[in-house]
């Protein structure tokens, strides 16, 4: 018997009891919609700090004070004494590691910056020109930080925008002297509007120079020195000539760490990932829950047609007739819930970023796939039971069910 | 056409057993109308599924044509279910949610024929049991004497050799009980064997041969004049 009229058979059951189908079909559309939803919220995650990471330069280098293992824990120094890095770090860096296109040593802290009577809690970042470049982030308005204000530790402040807004409004701002923590700084520039990057709002930033910076913040040594390669393939070389030079500097200790922005990029999406596959299974849970639903109807439904099959029996239907009968029934009812949680689930997906922004999704065509090959696994594994119960009733008996 | 040799069927009930055919051998012959008579609880219908390979007997040999039905599986019996004999019970046993054309089409989807030509076929069945214009019908908006009349249509649509009747009449009044022994008996002068279980003393009347059961064994088996 050929395997279309079967379909026609089954699915006139289904459309013969469409609130029953329907309900049962609504456990596998929640299961797939759930998959997809929060699959779509991981791998939104991952590829919004890769995005954003990637952004940045993966052949961005970032040396901070201390060490730390590869592991994570952090080593007291046994010694005794950590050797602070240095502004002087940064320019024996610069000078001697010819691999490095920059390294641009950072300060950094919170002030309070004030303009007549208007005051604001602002991130002050105290770096050089090259900080630009390296991170990405551009003057709009008159000049950055110049060397020469390096220099001669001159007390001149580039705002972000926000900040820039907040003190002055749509007024000028460039030749204006605020006051950052009771010292008079000028305004020489105001930053490129930029949004929240990673968490942090680029815009409610002010820069000043490193060297004013160690002077408000009274350090004489550095936050970080972020560095960079023109070539990906030189990023460990270049490691290797940092550690040489700060380590003859440090008096022979690796009292420091170098992070790339490359193995920073790869533990973040090793960790999203394993998140994203957390969530997908506590939803494929859900689906597994749907699949009972699917066996329990099913098995309703095999009761209920009891003297059907006997019926079918008696006029000549095979045992495989009968089993693939209900095979497609439940197969087909979580095939549809599988295609229906499909479309809402990817619909939610693109629809949920438009109204709460701060939760990026990503559609998948593998998490899609996998939804539904799973609900359709579902359908079979748990149509097999009734579907066998129904093909295995003895027709005499069946037909004699009242 | 079909042979029974000493045929029994034994159920377990619990720790007993009972037998309800003890050792029944028949011989039937092509074109024959048998009725097969006997108190309730003789075993007739017993007798009739295991002609109808919808059961196996316990014991005994079972041949039809030529085939040795005892020796087939399940799929061997759907066919021979399928395709050489018709079954009508008493109780119609239609499917309700489908039409009278699509019940009668229902053996044609196991025999694997095409949509069209399972129309094709239904149809001059359906006419000559007289439902011509309530094929589009579901059993339901049938009478009794119409929904046996749908049964007996599904029952030869795949022109079987052989028609069993398991008290077909039981459930309807006289005048459409007589209808359809009319129709029973003009399929019998067109060649289809026929056996009628039956409580009528007029049904046996009208079949040439008639076998009385009791308890499990034939009693009285001899030809009407
Ligand atoms: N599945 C079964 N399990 C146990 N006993 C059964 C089963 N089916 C039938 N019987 C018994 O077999 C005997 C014969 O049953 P059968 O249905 O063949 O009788 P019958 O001659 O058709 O009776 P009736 O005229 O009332 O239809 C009965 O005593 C019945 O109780
Ligand atoms: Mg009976």
């Amino acid at each position: 018997m050929n395997f279309i009229e079967i379909f026609k058979v089954s699915i006139e059951a289904i459309l013969s009891n469409k609130m029953r189908s329907g309900l049962t079909m609504l456990g596998v559309i929640i299961g797939v919609l759930a998959v997809i939803l929060l699959v779509s919220i991981g791998e939104g995650a991952r590829v919004y700090i890769t995005k954003e990471l990637t952004g940045l330069g993966t052949n961005l280098l970032i040396i901070t004070p201390g060490k730390t293992s590869t592991s994570g824990g952090f080593h007291p120094p046994s010694a005794g004494t950590v050797r602070k890095l240095t502004y002087d770090d940064s320019l024996a860096i610069r000078r001697r590691a010819w691999l490095l296109t920059d390294a641009v040593p950072i300060v950094m802290g919170t002030g309070r910056i004030k303009f007549r009577n208007l005051g604001r809690d602002s991130m002050v970042i105290g770096t050089t020109p090259e900080f630009q470049r390296v991170r990405n982030l551009f003057v709009d308005i008159g000049s950055y930080v110049t060397q020469g204000d390096v220099d001669s530790k001159a007390k001149v402040v580039v705002l972000g925008t926000k900040v820039k807004e907040e003190l002055f409004g749509d007024q000028n701002a460039l030749g204006q002297v605020v006051m950052l923590s009771d010292a008079r700084y000028r305004v020489v520039g105001v930053m490129q509007k930029k949004g929240t990057s990673l968490g942090w709002d680029v815009d409610d930033v002010i820069f000043i120079p490193v060297t004013s910076g160690q002077e408000l913040f009274d350090t004489d040594s550095l936050f970080e020195i972020l560095a960079s390669t023109p070539r990906a393939e030189d990023v460990d070389r270049a490691i290797g000539q940092i550690k040489d030079i700060l380590i003859r500097r440090h008096a022979h200790k690796e009292d420091f760490t170098i992070q790339t922005q490359g193995a920073m990029l790869s533990t973040m999406n090793t960790i999203l990932g394993v998140l994203t596959a957390v969530l997908g299974g506590i939803a494929g849970i859900s689906l597994v829950v749907g699949g009972i639903g699917i066996m329990n109807i099913m098995l309703v439904s095999v009761r209920e047609r009891t003297r059907e099959i006997g019926i079918r029996k008696a006029i000549g239907a095979r045992n495989s007739d009968i089993m693939a009968q209900f095979m497609i029934e439940a197969v087909t009812l979580s095939g549809v819930g599988g295609i229906i949680g499909i479309l809402l689930g990817v619909g939610l997906a693109l629809v949920i970023p438009l109204f709460v922004t701060v939760l990026p999704t990503s559609v998948s065509v593998w998490s899609i796939v996998m939804a539904f090959s799973f609900s359709m696994a579902v359908g079979i594994f748990f149509g097999v039971y009734p579907a066998r119960k129904a093909s295995l009733q003895d027709p005499i008996q069946a037909l004699r069910y009242e | 056409m079909i042979e029974l040799h000493d045929i029994t069927k034994t159920y377990h009930m619990g720790d007993v057993d009972i037998e309800v055919l003890s050792g029944v051998s028949l011989s039937i012959g092509q074109g024959q109308l048998i009725a097969i008579m006997g108190p309730s609880g003789s075993g007739k219908s017993t007798l009739m599924n295991i002609l109808g390979c919808l059961d196996r007997p316990t014991s005994g040999r079972y041949s039809f044509e030529t085939r040795e039905i005892s020796a087939l599986d399940d799929d061997e019996l759907a066919h021979v279910r399928n395709a050489k004999i018709g079954f009508v019970f008493q109780s119609f046993n239609l499917l309700p949610r489908y039409s009278a054309l699509k019940n009668v089409e229902m053996p044609l989807i196991y025999s694997g024929i095409p949509a069209r030509k399972r129309t094709e076929r239904a149809v001059p069945v359906l006419r000559q049991v007289g439902l011509a214009d309530r094929m589009h019908h579901k059993p339901t908006e049938l009478s009794g004497g119409q929904q046996q009349r749908v049964a007996i249509a599904r029952a030869l649509v795949n022109d079987p050799p052989l028609l069993l009747a398991d008290e077909p009449t039981g459930n309807l009044d006289s005048r459409s009980g007589a209808e359809i022994l009319n129709i029973l008996t003009d399929l019998n002068k067109r060649g289809v064997t026929i056996v009628i279980v039956t409580h009528d003393q007029n049904v046996a009347a009208r079949c040439g041969r008639v076998i009385m059961l009791k308890d499990g064994k034939i009693v009285d088996d001899r030809g009407n004049a």
